[in-house]
């Protein structure tokens, strides 16, 4: 047992590190680095996708003709752990190499491939993906946005809600409703549009902790060619699962405060006239916390052991999420505590540490909803990994405009 | 990256899993359980046969020299059949203390006897309900002679040789020293205890000038117990995790069975949702163990803190998932005739067996400001 490269691990992650040490930014890396959308940035991360893929680093993974590397998984890992230590953007990509540009792949013609999968290789043009609506979230085939023919093309109305991106997107990948007369799965087709058609207009969402990360997008009247249709008319779920599928690799938290940085302020904040770290609850979290962090860390380890023998990584990395997104909020608001009534403080020169955990405790909320929520991961746990039947549907086999909806 | 069991480790596990299955199938538990029985002696002998109590013990003694990553995979599977045999005293605790602390006469005098299967022998720390410490040990050695209870010592009541954690006050440093107790002898008494798990025997063991035999100790004691346990938590975090996966598996097999208002209770998502936590808290339990594992085959330099993780997080899931089985099977699962019994016993048997959780996370946490992570 070791954590190891194997010989071709090793010398596939000394060509990275010397192409990254001659062509990335060696500015020192600050820590926790964001979706930065001030002025320039996207320029630079523009810059920075170009240069990746003319090296073949910008899809290791994807085939030769489309300009990957045809490389492995486990590359592509130690690709990732070596860009990490540098201070490069990143962040504006990841949704449409991630899983609307394999979308593509796997369902558009060969000529529509040749023109689309180069540009978002090299950063040129931006996907977003349009899936969420205000009620269709958990649900996500419940979508109602509808699409309807109209000669060669189809007319789009109706509202998409948390498209990260939207703004500054070119191109996007949509569901919608083609037929409310059939169940909900039977009546939905899958197109991809130009994200600057006459009718679609963008407003970014403000979410509780002030910042706008995502937007609502909605359509009015927007038109679109059949041949930008994937897969069959009413077989559009049969598309966004290939889409969904591609999600799991995008499913994560951000790098937060965990059991060190709640060490740390234990050792300096005073619980009943001694410091808050000889408080045995103090501690006991502390090791609940660390258990859970190595756990998921170690968990990672196994996945990528998998992935180094060439196998598929076993259902274990289904975990993620479920554990660090309640954990993270859970540590954050333990760690207000610590500070008394001072805990609601946010103004980061005012409140210890930064406010990292006031901050944290804001963010984890949505941590705990964005792509899975707490409850549906654990279906996917206990439907996909133990097997359990799925819950009586009255939504399988009833006309979907047939179907109560409430809000 | 290679953060798993080689192939002949995996081999090693089927082979005592089909060991298992036919031989100490949940009848056998329970014929243990119900009877006056200590242990199930034909399980223990086929184990022996394997070869399996002599996996870590040097070709030399007679054993098969093998790792503690052998110990891990075997640990497991005498978890999941809650096979009642006392491997863990004799092979992780009594087996490993031989090997560190005992002298080379010792050593030759016992390794090959319990790699044979000639002998069974046990750990003795604990004396009452008071959490021991480096202070507190009552028993005590001088002159060759051991007086003082111990109490509850697994297998205690037919183990032929105990290693006894001992207070000696004629040593140096913390006084503490360990020393091997034939349990044969004039001096010893042995009283069986009314446990929660009878399929595995506790005892009072009470010495009244017993012959005893110092082990190789240093002036620091405690720490060498420490060091055993560790070693102890590791592995048992391996028997514990085949315990959980056991639970989860019956309790999976119950809610596709079972049907209530019209449907299979597995499709309610309050059951689902229970038994995706049982499945979370296995796989932390296991990941951390196996960075436990690797570091007690390395004798890593993080060896303390990994033993630790492992032992808060595969109590923690056995715990669970030994609860909460009997909680999926309803009032069947409650009752004596169920299987589900011989998990929930289990589960507080090993979790126990080397001190309280609470006194774990305090060494996990003391560990954590030593190294002065931040």
């Amino acid at each position: 047992m070791d954590f190891n490269d194997t010989q071709e691990e090793n010398s596939f992650r000394l060509e990275v590190r010397d192409w990254l040490k001659n062509n990335a930014n060696q500015d020192k890396k600050s820590a926790g680095y964001v979706l930065d959308e001030e002025e320039g940035a996207l320029v630079k991360a523009k810059e920075w996708q170009a240069k990746k893929a003319e090296a073949g680093y910008a899809a290791i993974t994807w085939p030769k003709e489309y300009g990957g590397l045809g490389g492995t998984s486990i590359q592509s890992v130690i690709y990732s752990q070596e860009e990490a230590k540098y201070n490069v953007p990143t962040g504006f990509f990841d949704i449409g190499l991630g899983m609307c540009i394999p979308t593509m792949m796997a369902w558009a013609t060969k000529e529509q491939n040749e023109r689309f999968v180069e540009p978002a290789l090299y950063g040129k043009e931006i996907w977003c993906q349009l899936f969420s609506e205000p009620s269709a979230g958990s649900d996500v085939a419940g979508v109602r946005t509808k699409a309807e023919k109209d000669g060669d093309d189809w007319v789009i109305n109706g509202q998409k809600v948390w498209t990260s991106g939207a703004h500054f997107c070119d191109f996007g990948i949509i569901v919608v409703r083609t037929d409310p007369n059939v169940p909900k799965h039977k009546g939905l087709s899958f197109f991809f549009l130009d994200m600057k058609l006459p009718g679609i207009e963008i407003k970014p969402i403000r979410q509780i902790s002030g910042g706008s990360n995502f937007n609502e997008v909605f359509f009015t009247d927007v038109r679109v060619p059949d041949s930008q249709r994937l897969g069959a008319v009413g077989e559009g779920w049969k598309v966004a699962l290939t889409t969904l599928m591609n999600e799991r690799l995008a499913i994560g938290v951000p790098k937060s405060a965990d059991y060190p940085s709640l060490t740390q302020l234990a050792k300096d904040v005073i619980l009943n006239n001694k410091p808050a770290i000889k408080n045995d609850l103090v501690r006991s979290k502390i090791a609940d916390w660390y258990v859970q962090s190595e756990g998921l860390k170690y968990t990672k380890m196994r996945s990528l052991t998998s992935l180094s023998k060439g196998e598929t990584p076993g259902p274990e990395s289904s975990i993620g999420k479920v554990v660090s997104a309640p954990k993270m909020q859970d540590l954050a608001s333990f760690a207000m505590d610590l500070q008394g009534a001072a805990g609601i403080l946010n103004d980061p020169d005012i409140a210890l540490m930064h406010s990292i955990f006031q901050n944290q405790w804001m963010s984890a909320a949505g941590y705990r909803i964005a792509g899975g929520t707490d409850e549906i991961l654990r279906n996917i746990v206990a439907e996909r990994v133990l097997g359990l039947p799925q819950d009586v549907r009255v939504d399988k086999t009833a006309p979907f405009n047939e179907l109560p909806s409430g809000r | 990256m290679n953060f798993d069991f080689s192939e002949d480790q995996k081999l090693l596990k089927e082979q005592v899993a089909r060991y298992l299955s036919d031989n100490c199938s949940i009848d056998v538990v329970r014929g243990v359980l119900e009877s006056e029985d200590y242990y199930s002696s034909p399980v223990w002998k086929g184990l022996v046969d394997l070869g399996l109590t002599g996996t870590t013990i040097p070709e030399e003694y007679g054993g098969l020299g093998l790792g503690p990553l052998e110990l891990c995979v075997i640990a497991e599977e005498l978890g999941r059949a809650s096979a009642p045999v006392p491997f863990s005293s004799s092979v992780y605790l009594a087996t490993e203390a031989l090997k560190l602390f005992g002298t080379d006469q010792q050593k030759e005098e016992w390794l090959p006897q319990l790699a044979e299967g000639k002998i069974i022998a046990t750990f003795a720390l604990p004396e009452s309900a008071i959490e021991p410490n480096s202070n507190n040990i009552q028993c005590s050695f001088s002159a060759g002679k051991v007086n003082g209870v111990k109490m509850p010592v697994a297998d205690g009541s037919y183990a032929d040789i105990c290693i006894a954690v001992v207070k000696d006050n004629a040593k140096n440093g913390d006084g503490i020293a360990m020393a091997i107790v034939k349990l044969d002898n004039s001096g010893v008494t042995k009283k069986s205890l009314s446990t929660l798990d009878q399929s595995r025997d506790h005892a009072e063991l009470i010495f009244s000038n017993a012959d005893a035999d110092l082990m190789d100790n240093s002036d620091d004691g405690w720490s060498e117990v420490q060091q055993i346990f560790d070693i102890a938590a590791v592995l048992m975090a391996f028997e514990q995790i085949g315990g959980a996966e056991a639970s989860l598996s019956m309790a999976k097999d119950y809610a596709m069975d079972r049907f209530a208002f019209g449907r299979q209770i597995g499709s309610y998502q309050a059951i689902k949702h229970k038994l995706a936590d049982m499945y979370i808290k296995i796989e932390l339990a296991k990941s951390n163990s196996y960075f436990g594992a690797m570091m007690l085959n390395d004798n890593g330099s993080d060896l303390k803190i990994a033993a630790a993780a492992s032992r808060v997080a595969a109590t923690d899931a056995f715990n669970y998932a030994a609860q909460e089985n009997i909680q999926t099977h309803g009032g069947i699962g409650f009752t004596w005739e169920a299987d589900t019994q011989f998990y929930y016993r289990r589960s507080q048997v090993l979790g126990l067996a080397l001190g309280s959780i609470a006194s774990w996370k305090d060494k996990l946490v003391t560990q954590l400001e030593e190294k002065n992570v931040n």
